[in-house]
């Protein structure tokens, strides 16, 4: 298991639009068409972050929440 | 019936059977690539090799074809790159295609000024049979030995003893130092009970070798490396082309985890697929060969006097073609060190560093390897989903692109931090191997490998070091000096620096103003003399 680690808010008070249009671009997917959808936004949001440590920060303590 | 003519090599009744002896202090257990690259590059340093076959042909079948710049650089060094070069498929491109769409190419050697191209392919037959001739050159020094099968060895603290089985009776053999050169299956690592640990890929390939006329590479007529994920011809497979000598296409087909071998290889099941990728063009099956493969390694690749060379001591998976690639860099680190252990210039510790810097190189092989393999062979639903998505978005999106991954090809593996090497900067730093540049009429990696060389990139002053060879470039001196007429050797090492070069092309230090005792101090310190002057303070 990976270390967590607490972040901040980053979102600059706009979290609830955010947060809202994620949840939009799932309405009417599949379960599978959402994963795939999932997959495709953290392939772009990992690029977009561009560094391999802060990536691997992030997959550590997401990873930690599991089980 | 393979097109490649077959020589059988004659049985040379040994000296030992006969009451004889060698006073050979090395002996290859295995005439392969690795071995016979091995005694060649002992025998020019001087030092004699015994090389035993249990076989009498070169490799059965084109097996590793693929063969890196840097390879073909210490093949240069061997005395047989040119010849390869010149017999074999010159190739820089990669296309990765998804579905029918090209989605992402490569360039391997986008620049200019190199002796040797990024690859070439060439059939293993062929690159054994010229070390097999170019080892015969030798005939004081390498004694090659083809149905000579080592069935055992005993190293007694201060050398190994052989048992040798031929068809004309056994014998002993007693040399200071064995290498295992036996591949893959080591019988050497068997006996020895040693642990091979890794990874092993459940998915089978068919590898499949084809003589046709005519370029399946679409419009292009130069040959490249193409590679495909779910072709149309192969659903929900890869797929793989290379072009080698001879019209012979080499094709790779991925296949059920739970495929047999045997049903694989039939005709009515391997036509028709090949069909599917050429077309109707006229061809005829060269070798075909089902296989799984491994990643694994040993811990350590030296085990008192018997030392791993080569596949022996580690296996990847062929996508990255860091098979062979790996193991002629291998000789290439231990061959120089051997010699000076032998010729008393160097402390036997100096072989550890074989073990450490080559474990390094193999670990990186292994890596990138697996990660290819497993982007090729994805295992859960979770890998097949990402790769999926990535090979969707490298249709339009560039960084898509970087992700896929069909084999990262094999790069020089760099030896940067390792203690042999003196801490320094520079454009190229310390444990790199060399960067190859045009002087004049030669190369600078023919002119400085082989021996520990000092180098001169332009206004900097070389002192005389004993047992140090010294080469200018773009400069006046008393030793040999060459221009840099197109500024390739200036822009790759940068002004006014000196280099000193280990035997290996791989870079043991940089100065800016070198003086002698610095440079010796350089010298010694890559011979692993280094420690001892410390006990002896």
């Amino acid at each position: 298991m990976g270390a967590r680690r607490l972040y901040e808010s980053g979102l600059g008070g706009s979290g609830d639009e955010i947060y809202a249009a994620l949840l939009e671009a799932h309405k009417g997917l599949s379960e599978a068409e959402s994963e795939a959808l999932n997959a495709r936004l953290v392939l772009l949001l990992a690029n977009r972050i561009g560094n391999a440590h802060e990536v691997l920060e992030l997959i550590e303590t997401a990873r930690s929440y599991t089980g | 019936m393979p097109a490649y003519p077959y020589a059988e090599q004659p049985f040379i009744r040994p000296p030992e059977l006969d009451g004889g002896r060698t006073d050979a202090p090395v002996a290859i257990v295995g005439a392969g690539p690795i071995g016979l690259s091995m005694a060649i590059d002992l025998a020019l340093k001087g030092v004699k090799t015994v090389v035993l076959d249990d076989n009498n042909v070169v490799s059965v079948g084109s097996r590793a074809i693929c063969w890196a710049k840097r390879t073909l650089e210490i093949f240069d060094r061997l005395g047989v790159g040119e010849r390869m070069l010149e017999k074999g498929v010159t190739w820089k491109v990669g296309r990765n295609f998804h579905g029918r769409d090209e989605v992402y190419s490569f360039d391997l050697l986008p620049e200019a000024g190199h002796k040797y191209p990024a690859f070439i392919n060439l059939q293993q037959y062929y690159v054994e049979e010229y070390l097999l001739e170019r080892a015969r050159e030798f005939p004081d020094l390498i004694d090659v030995r083809f149905l000579n099968k080592v069935t055992g060895h005993e190293d007694g603290g201060d050398g190994v003893r052989l048992s040798v089985e031929t068809p004309e009776g056994t014998y002993t053999l007693d040399a200071r130092y064995m290498l295992a050169c036996d591949g893959a299956n080591s019988p050497t690592r068997t006996r020895m009970g040693l642990d091979f640990s890794g990874q092993t890929f459940e998915e089978r390939f068919l590898i499949c070798d084809i003589e046709m006329k005519g370029s399946p590479f679409g419009d292009h007529d130069t040959p490249e490396r193409w590679f495909w994920f779910d072709p149309p011809f192969h659903p929900g497979k890869s797929a793989l082309l290379h072009k080698q000598p001879d019209d012979i296409y080499r094709i790779d087909l991925q296949l059920d985890a739970g495929a047999d071998p045997e049903a694989e290889v039939a005709p009515d099941r391997v036509v028709p697929r090949l069909r599917a990728i050429v077309g109707d063009k006229p061809f005829r099956i060269d070798w075909l060969s089902v296989y799984r493969f491994r990643c694994m390694m040993l811990d350590r690749f030296v085990h008192g006097h018997v030392i791993f060379v080569g596949d022996s001591a580690h296996v990847v998976s062929p996508f990255g073609a860091r098979g062979g690639n790996g193991g002629i860099q291998d000789v290439d680190n231990l061959g120089w060190k051997l010699a000076a252990v032998l010729k008393g210039e160097a402390p036997e510790s100096l072989i550890d560093s074989y073990d450490e810097e080559r474990r390094h190189g193999a670990e990186e092989n292994i890596l990138n390897s697996s990660r290819a393999t497993n982007f090729m062979t994805p295992k859960t639903p979770a890998e097949a989903l990402f790769r999926a998505e990535t090979l969707r978005l490298a249709h339009d999106q560039p960084f898509a692109r970087e992700l896929i991954n069909s084999g990262r090809l094999s790069r020089p593996c760099s030896l940067a931090g390792f203690p042999l090497q003196t801490p320094g900067g520079g454009p190229v730093v310390p444990g790199t191997a060399m960067p190859d540049a045009p002087l004049g009429g030669d190369w600078l990696i023919s002119l400085v490998q082989g021996d520990f060389t000092l180098v001169g990139f332009g206004n900097v002053r070389l002192p005389a070091v004993p047992g140090i060879r010294r080469i200018g470039v773009d400069q006046r001196g008393d030793y040999p000096c060459h221009g840099d007429a197109e500024g390739f050797a200036l822009g790759r090492y940068g002004m006014g620096l000196a280099y000193l070069f280990r035997p290996d092309g791989h870079v043991a230090a940089v100065f800016d103003a070198p003086t002698a005792a610095q440079v010796g101090a350089a010298r010694d310190r890559a011979l692993g003399r280094i420690p001892a002057m410390q006990e002896a303070v």
